[in-house]
């Protein structure tokens, strides 16, 4: 009798909590509320959250609160007191979540399928927990859709001109501001930030340019032509605007992006963006640079190792040098510049290369503008999704290997960096994108 | 498959007007701008009883705009609304604050955009807008178009245009086909664990298995069964007997994940009488509460279905008809009569009602029922159980909320096509169903989740 009894009282329990998460679907740089109501006032709760990777990994995250004295809780306004996340933290559900116990190491969670939506499940659990979710039955259960593509954005694969890119053309007639976009060593077609500046409205373009299918058909690296050949799908695009061009890159692509902006006689850039890279690389004249900058990055003597053994590469550029073959001229740049750097950043020398003179010294330093972020790390990606302070690392060369690389950054201040420099680059984009017919000058008043 | 026909869907929408490469849009964008304005709605994604702002930015301050809904319909028929505004100082335009000067709606109306949509001029008559497919979701378009356009939207090419989703269903919530003791509909449980309260939902004469208000209802925690009880357009052949809802309603009550205690009725016309003929009635079921939308409670007293409708078809001398010929049916039951034995004795219901009707309705004298099902139970002292609502100048079809109104619609009569008049104006339809809805939910929510700290809010 005390068992169904016990079974009848959490059943009518469970049957009062009411769970709601709004939106239900929402893009992936959109904040969601999160509400449990209908508990009594001080009820001691768990709220967690699972995801199945598509690589079959499973990652949670959780908050434990008290309920009101109206019986409620509220994760944008109430304090978590302890679990993944601490403190006020309307999205600590989606940028805390870690592999489960007892994963295999090294994991980092990357959507690679765009078209379809993250599906979260959040739950409720009574009393605090910290493990053994999943023998328990939660007091109510919902999903959440998250997107990286709005509706109406459009996928198009590129494969013209021996191009490996994916474009992303936002909805409605245009025409749009155009943008390249180039992720780092670790290579592949990566599509999600393309596809949600899409859905912000800039046809975007993903553009692999380690591991394109052409280099794996004759073992050869890009040189300039593939990205001016990718700019110039861009800029001829019937709903392009080719006089609003943008190139956004992250760590290698960084490189690319400064390079491109500076010396390609093709490539004409409205405004750049680069994230947690450096204008250091040989400056030779040649257009088979790809080539030439992974051998000057791959300087072993400077590899360093922390206690877990993880490898940190940010010493492979430093000191940054004074020759100026060695560095990109930014100082030659004629359009606004977004420089985004975390200060713990174990893998490149970001904030150093963002300090170095040159920009001042050429005069215009009127188009550069600079996030700097305490104790975030290399992996700046658009907000709300976990980061990994290491990660397992493929490495592009004639004998690829995976090696754990250290990133950097402290969980709660590298989220804020990436909400906060998301939000600040979106700003920057519409402004030089969707702005007036004169490029913008410096951002840091409308920041 | 329903990815690509979602991407694709724009130029499905305006397959003349997207430039091409041979053409080239070169010749388009000397004529605009030479950078567009950006729209947006948020959420993109919503459940269709949820509101949205639309808002574009990046216009010339002080233009003349239309924004501008489409829809094509499962059925393939074009929907659409619109709205005149004059865009900011800051060149923004917001429909959820700013006023609207003409179109199809008027004013400050952050949702016009939907609940004012008609078929677009030269479309087939009498159509109305109800969802099949609730797997996937109602897409509309959301354009906007320089100047204060009338018509001929479909030979223009807007300033910029966007794709919202509205979803019956919310993700998680589970889609079960049911085919069991004879009984067929379509069962929605929300995601979770539960136990959850339940429903049986019923629909009105048109028959056949309509899901998108279960789906919406199991989207906002309730278990929901959908029931076909005749097919489409054969309302003559209904011949089931009061054991088919009585046994529909203990399969939701069985279901390992819905509450026993809390099941509740929910009807809008003919599917209104059966919740109530059951509340009434039924020995073998106890609903929790019941919710009757356009209903009534006209029934010979121990009739079946076949009897009750030969019943209505004696008095179908006294169906008028308007001058565009639409049958106008709610004469046909007036004046209520004082036979006790011809109305349900609603004196035995033992549960809280709520009744929603308009008082506009031209198919069911639906608020003089209303009015004398209160006399009734006043005098059987179960008052306290009714709340009435009515709506001025609402019809008979309230809908969950933003749907378009339609005042008059196609119906199958004996196998033949009419067109029936349900009355209503668009603007308090649209009022009416926006907060009929936001009555019912918080009605269900009161009787059917148990709420333990009085303060708590709704």
């Amino acid at each position: 009798f005390g068992l169904w009894s016990t079974k009848m009282f959490q059943e009518k329990k469970r049957c009062c909590v009411k769970l709601s998460v709004h939106p239900s679907r929402g893009l992936m740089d959109e904040k969601f509320t999160v509400l449990v109501q209908n508990v009594l006032p001080g009820f001691q709760l768990t709220v967690y959250a699972f995801y199945k990777c598509e690589g079959g990994y499973s990652w949670e995250a959780f908050a434990h609160y008290t309920a009101s004295a109206t019986g409620a809780v509220n994760v944008s306004e109430d304090p978590s007191r302890g679990g993944t996340y601490s403190g006020v933290e309307p999205m600590g559900l989606m940028w805390s979540l870690r592999p489960v116990p007892g994963s295999k190491s090294g994991l980092r969670m990357r959507k690679m399928n765009v078209q379809t939506p993250m599906e979260v499940t959040i739950s409720v659990y009574q009393g605090h927990l910290t493990e053994g979710f999943v023998d328990q039955v939660p007091l109510a259960a919902v999903v959440v859709e998250r997107w990286y593509m709005a509706p109406g954005v459009r996928r198009i694969p590129i494969t013209e001109g021996g191009l490996t890119a994916t474009l992303f053309l936002p909805s409605g007639p245009g025409p749009f501001p155009g943008l390249l976009d180039l992720w780092g060593g670790g290579g592949k077609l990566v599509e999600y930030r393309a596809a949600l500046l899409a859905s912000h409205g800039i046809a975007a373009m993903a553009l692999d340019y380690l591991t394109p299918q052409i280099t794996k058909e004759t073992g050869k690296m890009v040189d300039y032509e593939y990205f001016e050949a990718a700019y110039r799908v861009l800029e001829q695009h019937p709903q392009i605007l080719g006089s609003r061009i943008a190139m956004l890159g992250l760590s290698f692509g960084t490189s690319v992006t400064l390079r491109m902006a500076v010396y390609s006689q093709v490539i004409k850039l409205r405004c750049a963006v680069c994230i947690s890279g450096s204008h250091v690389q040989p400056i030779d004249g040649s257009h088979l640079f790809v080539f030439s900058l992974l051998s000057f990055f791959s300087n072993a003597d400077k590899t360093r190792f922390n206690e877990e053994q993880h490898v940190i590469w940010r010493d492979l550029l430093m000191p940054i040098p004074t020759d100026a073959s060695l560095k990109v001229d930014v100082g030659r740049l004629r359009c606004p510049l977004l420089l985004v750097v975390g200060e713990d950043d174990q893998n490149w020398p970001s904030y150093e290369s963002a300090m170095d003179e040159m920009m001042q010294r050429a005069g215009n330093e009127h188009l550069l503008t600079v996030l700097s972020y305490p104790n975030a790390g290399h992996l700046i990606e658009p907000p709300f999704t976990p980061s990994a302070r290491a990660s397992a690392f493929k490495t592009i060369s004639n004998t690829p290997q995976t090696v754990m690389v250290l990133w950097g950054g402290e969980p709660v201040a590298h989220s804020v960096a990436q909400e906060d420099s998301w939000r600040k680059t979106l700003v920057f984009l519409r402004v030089n994108l969707y702005g007036g017919s004169q490029p913008g000058a410096k951002m840091k008043n409308l920041l | 498959m329903l990815r690509h026909a979602r991407g694709s869907l724009w130029s499905v929408y305006f397959k003349t007007r997207v430039p091409d490469h041979r053409t080239g849009l070169r010749r388009w964008s000397s004529m605009h701008r030479a950078v567009p304005p950006v729209i947006s709605v948020t959420p993109s994604r919503a459940l269709v009883d949820e509101t949205f702002r639309v808002a574009v930015q990046n216009l010339p301050p002080g233009s003349p705009v239309t924004l501008h809904s489409l829809h094509r319909s499962e059925d393939e028929d074009l929907w659409e609304a619109f709205g005149h505004y004059v865009s900011d100082s800051r060149g923004t335009v917001s429909v959820a604050d700013d006023f609207s000067f003409g179109g199809t709606y008027t004013g400050k109306e952050a949702m016009g955009l939907l609940w004012s949509m008609s078929p677009v001029p030269g479309s087939r008559e009498g159509l109305r807008l109800r969802k099949k497919n609730v797997c996937i979701p109602q897409l509309v378009n959301i354009s906007v178009y320089g100047g204060h356009v009338e018509e001929g939207f479909g030979e223009r090419l807007p300033l910029a245009s966007t794709l919202t989703e509205r979803w019956h269903l919310g993700p998680g919530v589970r889609r079960i086909e049911i085919s069991e003791r004879g009984v067929r509909g379509t069962l929605f449980i929300p995601p979770g664990p539960g136990p959850f309260p339940g429903m049986l939902d019923m629909w009105g004469g048109g028959g056949g298995l309509l899901e998108y208000r279960s789906a919406l209802l199991a989207s906002h925690g309730y278990a929901s069964l959908a029931l076909e009880y005749f097919t489409a357009g054969e309302l003559k052949s209904a011949d089931k007997e009061f054991s088919y809802f009585e046994t529909a309603f203990n399969i939701v009550r069985e279901h390992p994940q819905v509450i026993p205690d809390r099941v509740g009725l929910f009807g809008l016309s003919l599917g209104s009488l059966m919740a109530s003929y059951l509340a009434a009635e039924s020995s073998v079921i106890e609903p929790r509460c019941c919710v009757c939308v356009s209903g009534g409670h006209l029934y010979p007293r121990g009739a079946n279905l076949q009897q009750l409708f030969r019943a209505y078809s004696s008095h179908s001398h006294k169906l008028r008809v308007d001058e565009h010929n639409r049958e106008i049916w709610r004469s046909i039951n007036l004046p209520i009569p004082e036979d006790l034995s011809q109305k349900l004795d609603v004196g035995k219901i033992n549960c809280p009602m709520l009744l929603v009707n308009g008082i506009d309705d031209q198919n069911w004298p639906t608020v003089e029922c209303a009015e004398d099902m209160a006399h009734m139970m006043r005098a059987a002292g179960k008052e306290h159980l009714l709340t009435r609502i009515e709506y001025p100048d609402a019809g008979h079809l309230i809908e969950p909320p933003y749907s378009p109104h339609s005042r008059a619609t196609k119906f199958i009569k004996d196998g033949v096509t009419v067109i029936l008049l349900w009355g209503g104006q668009t603007k308090p339809h649209a009022d009416a169903q926006e907060d009929s809805w936001r009555n019912i939910l918080a009605f269900l929510q009161k009787h059917l989740y148990c709420t333990q700290n009085p303060k708590a809010k709704m």
